[in-house]
């Protein structure tokens, strides 16, 4: 099942509405529990699933579900984990990018691993952005602040260095 | 012990095990999102990491332990245990990790007992470190205290 979360003390001044919603994918339940905690800690809905197949249920894609339209969900950003048994979070990419519902929506790929083959691969898919775990805050007030200027597609990348 | 030597002595305690290397970092990236609307976080999440880990580490022994060894799993299992570990910042687990992965890709039996071994080993005592530091405050909130922030 995927979870959703809303800390209310973490509002730092916006209302349920403003937040922006971001769809965690990680087969991990210690960094599911770290991103999540790292994105309500900047103001974000965060909801989590723990595998590729869920994470596309919640998105309206799971099999024999019709397409659910974004403005329903309203997703902002999706993080997904790279390897995960089973869907890896490169064919989760694709999965999103090939829905004319959801392609919009960014993708971020986290990976613990840094190889540049991987990474590549991820942004020509057309994943907005590739990080190495673990994550720290300051990784994540960046995706923050790029999701507060996301409001329109992009098609350019954005590429942030450590 | 009044607090102020018991927050001493979490201070020292704290120091101690980064300068040993059990703890790196991202240890401390945890206790910074640590806050009054979350005050268990840390130990919320390490919690998770040992529930977590010693699942791994008994499913290794098996899968290990088997006549034909599935490399390919052992492989995955141990690249699930180093990423855990260097999520919450138990460095040494973490680095006994990577060793242990370069064996699996040589297929090495021995290399791989030896370095379950010792991942085994680093993960006792982190485990036991991190249950003496979170003692440690839980005197210090007991005495009325607060947490002091370790640079």
């Amino acid at each position: 099942m995927a979870s959703s979360s809303s800390s209310s003390s973490s509002s730092k001044g916006l209302d349920e509405e403003e937040r922006p919603h971001v769809l965690a994918v990680d087969d991990s339940l210690v960094d599911r529990k770290l991103i999540e905690r790292l994105l309500t800690n900047c103001a974000c809905k965060v909801t989590t699933a723990e595998n590729g197949q869920r994470a596309l249920e919640f998105l309206g894609l799971g099999d024999g579900q019709h397409t659910v339209d974004n403005s329903d969900l309203k997703v902002n950003l999706i993080i997904t984990d790279y390897c995960m048994p089973g869907m890896t979070g490169y064919e989760l990419l694709k999965k999103v990018k090939e829905s004319s519902n959801l392609r919009e929506i960014p993708v971020v790929i986290v990976s613990s691993e840094n190889v540049p083959t991987r990474i590549n691969k991820c942004l020509e898919e057309g994943a907005q952005e590739f990080m190495l775990k673990p994550l720290k805050q300051s990784d994540v007030k960046k995706l923050r602040y790029y999701m507060m200027r996301l409001g329109q597609p992009c098609n350019g990348m954005l590429c942030m260095g450590r | 012990m009044e607090v102020g030597q018991l927050q001493e002595r979490f201070v020292d305690y704290t120091k101690s095990l980064f300068c040993e290397g059990f703890l790196d970092d991202q240890f401390l990236q945890l206790q910074q999102l640590q806050d009054e609307s979350n005050p268990d976080f840390v130990v919320e999440v390490v919690s998770l990491f040992f529930e977590d880990s010693e699942k791994l580490l008994n499913d290794l022994t098996k899968t290990l332990d088997q006549q034909f060894v599935d490399y390919k799993r052992v492989d995955a299992q141990v690249h699930q245990l180093k990423g855990s570990s260097s999520s919450i910042g138990a460095q040494r687990v973490k680095n006994a990790c990577i060793g242990f992965r370069n064996f699996c890709e040589e297929q090495n039996i021995e290399g791989c007992l030896r370095c379950l071994h010792q991942v085994k080993q680093e993960y006792s005592l982190v485990k036991n470190k991190l249950q003496t530091l979170f003692r440690l405050e839980q005197q210090i909130v007991a005495a009325g205290g607060a947490i002091p922030m370790v640079e």
